[in-house]
């Protein structure tokens, strides 16, 4: 398969390990990667913050962009639910039909990294060792607004090595909620700190998501604590062969 | 004045809704039929399972439950008030006579005022229709059951439920009472209880404490 | 006469919940009752293989009703004055205060018995009848431990779920002259039995919310727990239901539905202890009086828009609150409102058409919880993005909004997203301009502004000094050159 990746906005700028270990993953499996570079964001934060307008112009260039591809894979659920949850819903608001057209036929051709495996390629052993001791962060829009289930687990159970163990409130926010990290630091703090501890409980060394996102979030507080334990992306731990994050 | 304020809120909820001068109750109809319900509406249990996962549900609530056959019914009732010490009960004035054992005071209660409802130890009372998936008796201003604050201000509750009164799920509950909807009715399932404070379970703030259960089998 | 002054303040949500926040008592007595309700939500509701189905017939249901709305009332109204009830309409609450007043002043009552209802909390009548010589006597456990503590309610459901057992009886011991009562959940429940059985045999006026109004024959339906609500419903001569316009659905049978996802979201409870159903007034059972003030008070606008519409279908079970972990932490004063949670934070600034509550549609991670739990399947998250759509115009309408940092910052990434060029741009000038932030240790951990939010609690990774467009770049042009393509470097940060 042709797979075009859709990076996103922060994962570019903030998580290139994260594209590259996406890359890995899918050209282990046979795959061809392309990357189109007029990409830009998906929209999310505009969107979500309120700024609906705003939205807009950066949706209609994603749906410009990947038109005429045949599969998109992006490494975050949170930026493909906003796809699934509010494109459409953008789209009436600009009275532009045309874009509606245009989301409704691409969309069904746009993956989260996990899904794009398990569901598509019906692919659980991707061939990765990660010899470690893993918790992962079930992020809210893989759970409620993607269902991916149970995915991640099962591919997290196909890696050579690794000790995948539970965390307690797995349904519970890590407080990132992109600019409500910012609007309400103190609540968000508040939930981070409960996270952080549920992570630590589990004595995993390493805490997995498929969302940077909320890792980003998890990770500044498990750094600030000076605590030794890392975050990874979960592609990363699936592009890994070796005894390393 | 108050048709002053029952135009305007009309006119600002015809306006909100944008509603067309001309209203199609045929649309109207046909919208509400079309609201999906594919939830449970008939029983799947056979009648002795029926009977069992009630009694289960009750004795969840708390509530005592005991099974006799028609003719038992004077001595079991006779059985429990001695158990719980309860001597003057308040019945509803066309309770069936064949229900009640000697040796105890029963009153004609419906007239009462909540005063002299007070002082008595319970009530005795059959019901409409009964619930098994939640353990419910449903109640109403009917026969053998009386008006609503009989059952609900003496302190103790003794109540008889026929087998066939008995149905598996909520949605059959509510087409018995169709047809006696107007009625004053009450749902009760278990005895009162609060989880107020620090969502503790405590039973009996206002109404019955103690509710008593006898499944008739006919 | 205007509404009674509220005694919420009209702090911003982020003020309020850092009070809260610091209170350790009360979060722990929070995060303890939700929990716990939690739980046996849970519980009740994973065992109904239709629940699902359930789900979908309410939220129909009440969509259905709201598109209606007019014509449901009328067919209320109609049916409830046929079977001897009276039914009012209220515009605002200062209306509604009047024509209860009115009622129970007809009736020469000085004290009223009342059961739990959010509207009487909506429209303050408790302050407007105490104003006027009137002594209300809230019923329900928990309210009455809000009213003797001069507090607020937190919860609709529970609405004292933020006073532990030891608060209760300081209260309990003061207000009602026990000095020696104990501290057992079954003492406070006995002292407030006690204390309220007198009541209900003595005041002959009560009033009321309601959780369903049936248009098809006039029913009104109140779910409770305690017996407190049979007590004011059947005892008193007089009963005063003061109900939101909202609240009606068409048939008798709809409840068949509403009866189930209700307390299994409320309580936990399969069934609560007592429905109550009763149609007009009943010779020889119940009052002889019965009065429903059917209230709007800026509800009605908000059936203008269909994604704001949605708000309405809410039936109060509170589940929303209980699974948020918002609302885990700061517990419901935070929300300046009688209706806290999710649901407040969307309900609250569109009941007071945005000028209060600009901070509560803010006041969510968007973590998608409460949708999932709603009964009637409101779509909470997709609701309060809306409403900061509102905000957000409203902000872009003035000056001051449009040269503020939000914007300003908002507008930037707006035109950096409009393309690659632009786009990739921003990311070097970011790396460039993240100098002056990074530590030695390669972390941000100090932020200027409106970003310091983060680094109170929370390191932030530098940006790496290659973007993952750069490297691909690089290795195409690799690929295109000598030599097989470089397949990533992994060693990490």
């Amino acid at each position: 398969m042709r797979i075009s990746l859709f990076i996103t906005c922060y994962n570019d700028t903030l998580f290139p390990e994260t594209g590259k270990a996406v890359v890995r993953v899918l050209e282990r499996l046979g795959h061809t990667i392309e990357f189109r570079k007029e990409q830009t964001c998906c929209g999310q934060m505009h969107w979500n913050t309120g700024y609906l307008k705003e939205a807009v112009p950066i949706i209609r260039h994603f749906v410009d962009v990947y038109r005429d591809a045949e599969l998109v894979v992006a490494p975050s659920s949170s930026c493909i639910s906003m796809m699934r949850d509010h494109y459409l819903k953008a789209a009436e608001m600009a009275g532009d039909t045309k874009l509606a057209e245009d989301v409704t036929a691409l969309l069904p051709r746009v993956y989260e990294f996990t899904e794009l495996l398990v569901k598509k390629m019906r692919v659980e052993d991707v061939g990765a060792t990660f010899p470690h001791k893993v918790t992962l962060h079930t992020s809210c829009h893989s759970q409620r607004s993607l269902h991916l289930g149970d995915i991640p687990v099962r591919l997290l159970n196909k890696v050579r090595g690794l000790e995948l163990l539970p965390i307690e409130n797995p349904q519970e926010c890590c407080g990132f909620g992109g600019t409500f990290s910012i609007k309400n630091a103190d609540v968000s703090s508040a939930m981070l700190a409960e996270k952080v501890r549920t992570v630590l409980n589990t004595r995993a060394e390493v805490c997995t998501a498929v969302d940077n996102s909320c890792l980003m979030h998890i990770y500044g507080s498990l750094h600030r604590q000076r605590t030794l334990v890392r975050t990874a992306h979960i592609a990363e731990i699936l592009a890994s062969t070796g005894g390393q994050a | 004045m108050a048709s002053d304020a029952r135009s305007a809120i009309l006119g600002r909820i015809r306006g909100a809704l944008r509603v067309p001068a001309e209203r199609d109750d045929a649309h109207r109809r046909s919208t509400y039929e079309a609201i999906p319900r594919n939830y449970q509406q008939t029983a799947t249990k056979p009648g002795e399972e029926l009977l069992a996962l009630f009694a289960h549900r009750l004795e969840e609530y708390d509530a005592g439950v005991q099974r006799v056959s028609s003719n038992d019914i004077p001595s079991a009732v006779a059985g429990l008030l001695g158990h719980r010490g309860r001597k003057r009960i308040g019945i509803p004035d066309d309770l069936p006579s064949v229900w009640l054992p000697t040796g105890f005071e029963f009153e004609k209660a419906a007239a009462f005022d909540a005063h002299q409802l007070d002082q008595l130890d319970g009530v005795l009372t059959g019901c409409t229709v009964a619930i098994a998936e939640t353990g419910s008796i449903v109640l109403q201003n009917a026969a053998a059951q009386g008006p609503r604050k009989l059952s609900l201000v003496p302190d103790y509750h003794l109540c008889i439920v026929f087998a066939s009164q008995i149905v598996e799920t909520v949605p059959e509950c509510f087409a018995r009472l169709d047809a006696t909807a107007h009625l004053p009715t009450t749902f009760v399932s278990g005895p009162s209880a609060t989880a107020d404070i620090e969502m503790t379970r405590i039973k009996g703030v206002h109404g019955p404490r103690f509710l008593d259960v006898l499944i008739v089998g006919d | 006469m205007s509404a009674p002054q509220s005694y919420w303040s009209n702090r911003s949500f982020p003020e309020a919940a850092k009070e809260l926040l610091a209170d350790s008592q009360i979060r722990r007595n929070v995060r303890h009752a939700t929990d716990v309700i939690q739980a046996k939500r849970n519980r009740v509701v994973g065992e109904l293989p239709d629940w699902e189905a359930l789900r979908e017939a309410g939220s129909a249901i009440r969509a259905h009703a709201l598109e209606h709305l007019d014509e449901y009332l009328i067919e209320f109204e109609r049916n409830c004055t046929r079977a001897g009830g009276t039914v009012h309409w209220a515009r605002d609450a200062a209306e509604a205060n009047r024509i209860i007043l009115a009622l129970i002043q007809s009736h020469q009552a000085k004290e009223v018995i009342k059961i739990k209802t959010m509207t009487s909390e909506e429209i303050g009548l408790n302050r407007h009848l105490e104003a006027n010589g009137i002594r209300p006597h809230e019923t329900d456990l928990a309210e009455l431990i809000v009213q003797l503590g001069h507090d607020k309610p937190s919860h609709f459901v529970v609405p004292a779920l933020h006073k532990n057992r030891q608060q209760v009886r300081e209260i309990f011991q003061r207000e009602l002259q026990l000095p020696e009562l104990g501290d057992k959940p079954e003492d406070l429940c006995a002292a407030a039995r006690a204390y309220l059985r007198e009541k209900y045999l003595r005041i002959k006026v009560a009033v009321s919310g309601a959780n369903f109004l049936v248009a098809e024959n006039g029913a009104v339906c109140i779910v409770e727990s305690e017996g407190n609500g049979r007590m004011c419903l059947t005892l008193p001569d007089v009963l005063i239901s003061l109900v939101g316009i909202e609240k009606v659905i068409p048939r008798f049978r709809d409840l068949e539905v509403m009866l189930q996802t209700l307390p299994r979201s409320a309580t936990g409870e399969r069934m609560n202890p007592y429905n109550s159903i009763w149609t007009g007034v009943h010779e020889g059972d119940g009052p002889k009086e019965f009065h429903v003030i059917l209230l709007d008070n800026g509800r009605s606008p908000i059936l203008r828009e269909a994604e704001a519409r949605q708000t309405l279908k809410c039936i109060r079970c509170a589940a929303c609150l209980n699974a948020c972990p918002v609302y885990h932490q700061t517990g419901g004063h935070a929300y300046e409102s009688v209706y806290p949670g999710p649901i407040g934070a969307i309900l609250t600034p569109q009941l007071h058409s945005m000028e209060q509550g600009r901070t509560l549609p803010y006041a969510s991670s968007l973590c998608g919880a409460c949708y999932e739990v709603c009964p009637v399947k409101i779509n909470i998250p997709e609701v309060l993005i809306h409403l900061r759509g509102k905000v957000v115009e409203q902000d872009q309408s003035t000056l001051g909004g449009k040269l503020g940092a939000w914007n300003i910052g908002m507008q930037a990434a707006g035109f950096a997203m409009g393309g690659a060029g632009r786009f990739t741009l921003a990311q070097h000038m970011g790396q460039l301009a993240q100098k002056m932030f990074v530590s030695k240790n390669g972390f941000i951990e100090h932020l200027p502004f409106m970003l310091s939010g983060w680094t109170q609690t929370r390191d932030l990774k530098a940006l790496p000094q290659q973007t993952f467009r750069d490297w691909w770049a690089q290795r195409e042009s690799a690929a295109s050159g000598p030599g097989k393509a470089e397949k990533g470097n992994h060693d990490g940060e």
